[in-house]
């Protein structure tokens, strides 16, 4: 299987590719250039495995929730891909990515991510690691103010994310605030995704803001 | 060479087809004016999210109407205009193109709107004055060649389009209430008031339409009688002043130009009465867009597109939306 999945969702941006069981990545930190950075790391990715888009079996991206705009070249981008080849689509969580890469990282089963929505919200979800290493949604994820959340009490929840940079940080001991999502972690939960058929065509690869509220 | 034209710079989403051989094939828009018309004006989060909703539906429509199954190029408005938008479209059309391996033309909106006559059968041919009015410009261009803009005069406040909807919403015709304001100066009286012609008395062929819009309002206030006839009145008034001030720069800078076809494009070119008076009062030959090509539209793009296809002009894989984007040297 061949797949290629990307985020821009946040201040990072970054592409992997997915062939037969290995992962190549690139990804940079790199605020408000990921209109410039994302079509080049797809077409490096692809020519240094001798590939074209069209040759892919399906397509993945960080749905959201993150930056309006990042959120949107993203879901653009794959969208133009998926329609000009005529491949499926699986919109990824970037909140389930972020947990998926704390559990590829440093085994951590229950994750709490967390994503600076700024005006003094976060986005937040939290997920528990299924039989097979995959990151399943544990309640909805949501938009909301650190302080409204309360931290579940059955078991030991790492938190993961910019989220917990903010008022978060003060309800739990164990967290990573420096980390965004990546195209890398988004793979495994493609994959499930697409074995599970849970995928889309090329104008359903919509972006999932969580704050509709926005006049 | 075929090309397909995107065009999502601010509420209206544009898809086309435009064949250099055939013409143009399909085109499509979907405005989203019933969107904002709760909010009073363009709200650009908004305009943003449903882009990326209807951009696809359209060009599959627009390809499936052309019969099209391979494009040469893939054209899209990368600006001026509201950034979000544009990136939709710029997103979209930029990985279109790169799946399909074809070139990515990023076309500059105003451009798109001064050839969109270029799309009519009978279509003027180089060097054109143009003046383009429309919600976001009034600008007099002098068009040598393609690609070779000059621009002579522009408002200095308020686009033409933007003084009739602010016009309109003053008179309570809700909004964008600038189609509206013209159908009601139908059935005003002309000589009832006289508005002045802003910026007429003074040299040079720039324009500022604001002071016009408090004219209206000090007017109507004034009126112990504000009724339907008054108001009508008052929307005659309003858009003689403004036509007859759109003519009296055309004439000033075909003279100082010596140009001998004027282009009017954009929203307010498919105004009927500004139609009339410019055919009536100028004696040179004037085209106009259809009036669906004259707002935004995916045609203009397509046909834009090609020219710069034509010319070499592609984009580089690192793509751009520019929210502000000069034209000229």
């Amino acid at each position: 299987m061949k797949l290629l999945a990307i985020d821009t969702a946040t201040e990072a941006c970054s592409c992997a590719l997915f062939i037969d069981g290995e992962i190549q990545q690139r990804s940079e930190i790199a605020p408000r250039q990921h209109t410039n950075l994302i079509l080049p790391m797809a077409d490096e990715l692809l020519k240094a495995a001798d590939l074209t888009a069209n040759q892919l079996d399906g397509l993945a991206f960080g749905r959201g929730p993150g930056s309006f705009t990042g959120l949107r070249i993203a879901s653009g981008v794959i969208q133009g891909i998926a329609f000009a080849a005529d491949i499926p689509v699986a919109p990824i969580s970037c909140l389930a990515a972020l947990a998926q890469a704390a559990y590829i990282q440093n085994s951590s089963e229950k994750v709490l991510a967390a994503i600076d929505a700024r005006m003094d919200e976060v986005y937040f979800g939290s997920y528990i690691v299924d039989q097979q290493g995959i990151m399943r949604s544990h309640d909805e994820e949501r938009v909301c103010k650190p302080e409204s959340i309360k931290i579940p009490e059955n078991g030991q929840w790492y938190g993961v994310g910019s989220g917990w940079a903010t008022k978060l940080g003060e309800k739990l001991e164990s967290y990573d605030a420096d980390k965004y999502p990546q195209a890398a972690a988004i793979i495994p939960l493609a994959v499930t995704a697409f074995k599970e058929g849970n995928v889309v065509s090329a104008e359903q690869a919509l972006p999932v803001y969580l704050r509709n509220k926005v006049t | 060479m075929r090309v397909l034209g995107i065009e999502t710079s601010c509420d209206e989403t544009g898809v086309a087809v435009y064949d250099t051989e055939q013409g143009l094939l399909a085109h499509t828009l979907y405005s989203q004016v019933d969107l904002h018309a709760q909010y009073g004006g363009v709200v650009p989060e908004l305009a943003s999210r449903d882009h990326v909703r209807k951009l696809i539906p359209l060009i599959k429509q627009v390809l499936a109407e052309s019969e099209t199954n391979k494009v040469d190029a893939v054209a899209y408005t990368a600006g001026p205009g509201l950034i979000g938008a544009l990136l939709v479209g710029v997103s979209v059309g930029r990985s279109l193109a790169w799946t399909w391996q074809v070139p990515a033309i990023g076309v500059h909106h105003i451009e798109g709107h001064l050839l969109a006559p270029m799309l009519e059968e009978a279509a003027p041919n180089f060097p054109f004055l143009a003046l383009l009015v429309s919600g976001g410009h009034t600008q007099l261009i002098e068009v040598a060649a393609w690609g070779k803009y000059k621009i002579l005069g522009e408002s200095l406040d308020d686009a033409a389009g933007e003084a009739f909807d602010k016009t309109a919403k003053l008179l309570g015709l809700g909004y964008p209430g600038g189609p509206a304001l013209a159908e009601l100066a139908l059935r005003g009286n002309p000589n009832r008031f006289d508005f002045p012609r802003p910026m007429t008395q003074r040299p040079g062929l720039d324009f500022s339409f604001s002071g016009l819009k408090t004219h209206v309002l000090t007017t109507w206030n004034k009126q112990e009688q504000q009724d339907e006839q008054t108001r009508a009145d008052i929307a005659r008034a309003f858009e003689d002043a403004v036509i007859d001030t759109l003519v009296i720069k055309c004439r000033r800078a075909i003279k100082q130009t010596k140009l001998k076809t004027l282009v009017i494009a954009g929203g307010v070119a498919a105004n009927k009465r500004l139609r009339s008076s410019f055919n009536e009062k100028l004696n040179i030959n004037i085209y106009y867009p259809r009036p669906i090509f004259c707002t935004d539209n995916g045609a203009m793009i397509a046909y834009a597109g090609a020219l710069r296809l034509l010319n070499n002009q592609s984009e580089a894989l690192a793509f751009k939306a520019y929210a502000r984007w000069s034209m000229f040297d």
